[in-house]
């Protein structure tokens, strides 16, 4: 048997999960409470996932390394979340999200998990409401729609651009009844050092008080991670800065299958670099381009006068405009997919017609979709609609009413108002599709350990479409794995509780201990951030928005010599046995370290051009990513002692529901 | 460019007493973000071999409300309807003096530096800020209720605090009831939230009050200091659930 056996159910692909669910084994609810379970992370994955369980009757300890579970990057989640409810009455079904959620995905995610995926996205949203969570609502009082990329229906339920942090604060609510109801202990401030394997099982982990520094044994039946993606590897990115890869790449280093790594999604709108100052970068959600026209001035004479501050956008003539995306792709226009719309900035960027002064900034511009909304509002009231400064106000607000907290946003950061001008936006790192290799149940190559969430790698294929990581996170945690951790734990009812006195636990401590005090006690000269820095830059100059066998080779091996670097020259201050913000972060860049070299190297093996992964040398006379069918698998990467060493395993995609052919948005 | 004065303060862990410490720092930009300037001193502190100051920080985008810091007096600086992580240089300039300090109230202890305790805020949401619906995928079709715009939008306007803590840290009294109103207000605003209403705002404001948060004495610093604008209306919102639940309970 190959070693990657994912495990999808037999049967039409509509009937797949039911009977999955009438098959696998059931625990009774006495014996529930006989089981613990572990989940790291409590973003929308961990923490509908704790809930669930703890509802269950489980025993849940749930760890976060924020102070409160409620501050999980899946907080700043802006637009919204899809589901296949067909409120809109626009042609909206189950096999529709299935079939856009593949094809956005440029054929590189897994059919069976895939139609699940778009089957239970309708009870996300019954339950959600259930919880109070406040969706926008029409007038009539039922819940409203949105589009986003890659679609031409309306399924995205949003609130306003918080979507994100109304989801995430309705799962900490419910896990926060189950905190007080006793069934979930939650751990803030700890983060996951270690995955503890004994028997060949996960049972437990190591975990470190970042207010104490004291090394912590933690026991379980089963341990899931819902630990997020890893795109600051690329140091500036969209993630918050505690994001970090250190809870999946300790569960590769103890036996996970690390899945496709280089599929990562630089999204195309966020508020461009502005100095060496930067920290972060923040994200415009995509729901801007339902409304929102991106352009570049069609004569390099204006992109110099923009640059030069002699001209302004707004008095730009629109025949001087190139609505590039429009232009290139009429039957989708400004909602082409992320990959796509990143691209073709990067593109016109390159090309010399970026409108900022490093050059690499594009327009998105309001001004007619402010015309549009002030026509429609005067008509509506009876006023002029031929008076511009009527229709301009009540454009502006409607606007305001949409999108008002981004706009707040981006006033803040950059000092300009995106009523009046057009706002400047450029790609930045913002997911990771890659991640732990699960099967279908949501289980990875080790038993016992689950991945759920963006940690995984399992629903998004080469590209995710917007709204569909919330979308995911919430189907993992409520409706997926609560049934599939079920069947594995139902071997464990006599199992009693797991002792964490045993060699095993010994040994992780140890080594956990180890790698502290090499950090701690290292005579270096330089910060942690210096080296996260230098690795960015790596990372998104060579293995970025589009990558070459040249830059690849040589990114992984300045990736090793900085890692050697790294241990031989950086700095820790403080003691392991305080507060030590330094010393978390440098254990988490030691192994976004390793983490960029495996990248790297699945980057250079995947000889053809697929989503968010651009290989130059794999492209389409036009300029579009060329997929190669001899790649139509997930690479898994087995863990060998160095990255350099990895093991590569393949599971071959399948597609028997679907065409595979040219994904076009033309 | 701006040189500026910092004045931190620095606490090593709860038991230090803690002080105020002078820091020059120059070449700020005014693009930078105030956390960015914070970094800046950082690396240079670790250069020279110091402890760098310690701040809690996470998303820097203004929404996950990690951030804590009151600067010059006013919490998360001199803007409004922003956070710390959102506040840029550009709002001071060369030659300030600016004055860094955590939050102070009782019920949020100080970890280190400028990083405060805040589970107080956890403990009174699991006493009641919920709705007791298990996950089933089974609840009724989300479009069975329709439910008045002007009251989601409220609702929403309400569900929007990011719980940072800024309100305690505003008022002299050290209260939370802004924070504990606009969870009750959300729920009361909606259908879903009748069938519990009574217990939820009965056992929030115990918890509260338990946690050793002062009491409200309508001065209206929360909403001025509130990066998220939520609304006083939202604590009058709560005193009337509370005196109706009152007479019922």
């Amino acid at each position: 048997m190959s070693k990657l056996d994912s495990k999808i159910p037999e049967g039409p692909l509509a009937d797949k999960w039911t009977k999955h669910k009438n098959d696998i084994n059931l625990v009774n609810p006495a014996n529930k409470r006989l089981i613990d379970v572990i989940i790291v992370g409590t973003g929308l994955a961990g923490g509908s996932a704790a809930a669930t369980l703890a509802e269950l009757g489980y025993n849940v300890k749930a760890f976060c390394f924020q102070d409160s579970p409620r501050r999980a990057h899946s907080i700043a989640a802006q637009g919204g979340i899809n589901a296949a409810k067909n409120y809109q009455g626009d042609g909206d079904s189950t096999y529709r999200l299935f079939y856009d959620t593949v094809k956005g995905g440029d054929y590189r995610s897994r059919e069976a998990n895939v139609y699940r995926l778009a089957e239970v996205s309708t009870n996300i949203i019954d339950q959600c409401v259930a919880q109070g969570v406040p969706f926008a609502r029409e007038y009539g009082g039922l819940l409203d729609n949105r589009s986003f990329g890659g679609v031409l229906v309306s399924r995205t339920f949003y609130a306003k651009g918080q979507t994100g942090q109304q989801l995430l604060l309705g799962a900490y609510a419910a896990m926060n009844r189950q905190i007080g109801r006793g069934k979930i202990k939650m751990y803030t401030r700890h983060e996951m050092l270690d995955v503890v394997i004994v028997d060949g099982k996960a049972r437990g982990i190591i975990a470190r008080n970042l207010v104490t520094g004291e090394i912590e044994r933690h026991s379980a039946h089963a341990v899931v991670l819902g630990t997020g993606g890893y795109g600051n590897a690329f140091y500036l990115s969209t993630y918050a800065m505690g994001s970090n890869v250190t809870a999946a790449w300790k569960a590769h280093k103890r036996g996970a299958f690390f899945a496709n790594p280089c599929y990562t999604q630089i999204h195309p709108t966020c508020i461009p670099v502005s100095g060496d100052h930067q920290s972060k970068l923040t994200l415009m959600s995509e729901s801007l381009r339902n409304d929102g026209r991106i352009w570049v001035p069609k004569h390099k004479k204006d992109v110099e006068a923009i640059r030069n501050g002699s001209l302004k956008p707004t008095d730009l003539a629109e025949e001087d405009r190139d609505y590039y995306l429009e232009r290139r792709y009429p039957a989708f226009g400004n909602l082409v997919p992320r990959d796509v719309a990143s691209r073709a900035a990067k593109e016109r960027c390159d090309a010399g017609y970026g409108v900022n002064q490093t050059g690499e900034a594009v327009y998105l511009d309001f001004a007619s979709a402010i015309e549009r909304y002030g026509k429609e509002q005067a008509f509506v009231k009876g006023l002029n609609v031929e008076d511009k400064a009527v229709v301009t106000k009540l454009g502006k607000e409607v606007v305001e009413n949409k999108y008002g907290n981004l706009f707040q946003m981006y006033e803040k950061i950059v000092d300009q108002n995106p009523y009046e001008t057009p706002m400047m936006i450029y790609p930045a790192v913002h997911y990771t599709m890659g991640g732990l290799w699960v099967d279908y149940n949501l289980m990875t190559n080790v038993p016992g350990l689950y991945a759920i969430g963006e940690a995984n790698f399992s629903d998004h294929g080469a590209n995710r479409l917007g709204a569909s990581a919330l979308m995911q996170g919430l189907a993992d945690g409520y409706f997926v794995l609560p049934y599939t951790i079920g069947d594995y734990l139902a071997d464990d009812i006599r199992t009693g509780p797991i002792p964490t006195d045993s060699k095993e636990f010994d040994d992780a401590e140890e080594k956990v201990k180890g790698d502290i005090d090499k950090l701690i006690n290292n005579e270096g000269t330089k910060s942690v951030d210096h080296f996260h820095k230098r690795l960015g830059k790596i990372m998104w100059n060579k293995c970025g928005m589009a990558r070459n066998e040249k830059d690849l080779k040589e990114a992984i091996k300045e990736i090793a010599e900085l890692r050697e670097e790294f241990y031989k020259d950086v700095f820790v201050p403080g003691t392991e046995n305080e507060y030590n913000e330094e010393l978390a972060k440098a254990g988490r860049v030691a192994d976004f370290l390793e983490l960029g070299e495996l990248f790297a190297k699945d980057a250079l093996e995947r000889e053809e051009s697929a989503g968010g992964h651009f290989r130059d040398e794999y492209q389409t006379e036009t300029g579009e990513a060329m997929r190669r069918k001899e790649f139509q698998y997930v690479s898994a990467w087995e863990y060998k002692g160095q990255p350099s060493e990895a093991v590569h395993h393949k599971e071959t995609l399948e597609y028997e529901n679907i065409e595979v052919k040219e994904r076009s948005y033309k | 460019m701006m040189n500026l004065t910092l004045k931190i303060w620095r606490q090593k862990d709860a038991n230090d007493k803690g002080k105020i410490v002078d820091y020059p720092i120059s070449n700020i930009s005014p693009d930078m973000s105030f956390l960015e300037m914070l970094d800046v001193l950082n690396q240079e502190l670790i250069e020279k071999g110091e402890q760098p100051v310690a701040f809690d920080h996470d998303c820097r985008e203004g929404i996950c409300g990690t951030c804590s810091l009151y600067i010059n007096g006013r919490a998360h600086g001199p803007e409004t309807k922003i956070t710390a992580c959102q506040l840029h240089m550009r709002s001071f300039k060369d030659g300030d003096t600016i004055y860094i300090e955590p939050w102070r109230a009782k019920a949020f202890p100080v970890i280190k530096d400028l990083i405060v305790d805040r589970t107080s805020f956890d403990r009174i949401q699991q006493a009641g800020g919920f709705i007791s619906v298990n996950t089933s995928g089974n609840t009724q079709d989300a479009n069975a209720i329709p439910i008045e715009k002007e009251n989601a939008d409220k609702a929403f306007d309400a569900a929007t605090c990011i719980g940072c803590g800024a309100c305690v840290a505003s008022c002299k009294n050290s209260s939370a009831m802004l924070f504990v109103s606009a969870k009750v207000s959300q729920f009361a605003l909606l259908p879903q939230g009748q069938v519990e209403a009574t217990d939820r705002v009965l056992n929030m404001v115990k918890q509260m009050d338990d946690e050793g948060f002062g009491n409200c004495t309508n001065t209206g610093a929360c909403e001025v200091e509130c990066p998220k604008g939520i609304s006083l209306e939202n604590i009058a919102r709560m005193n009337r659930e509370y005196l109706a639940a009152s007479f019922k309970g």
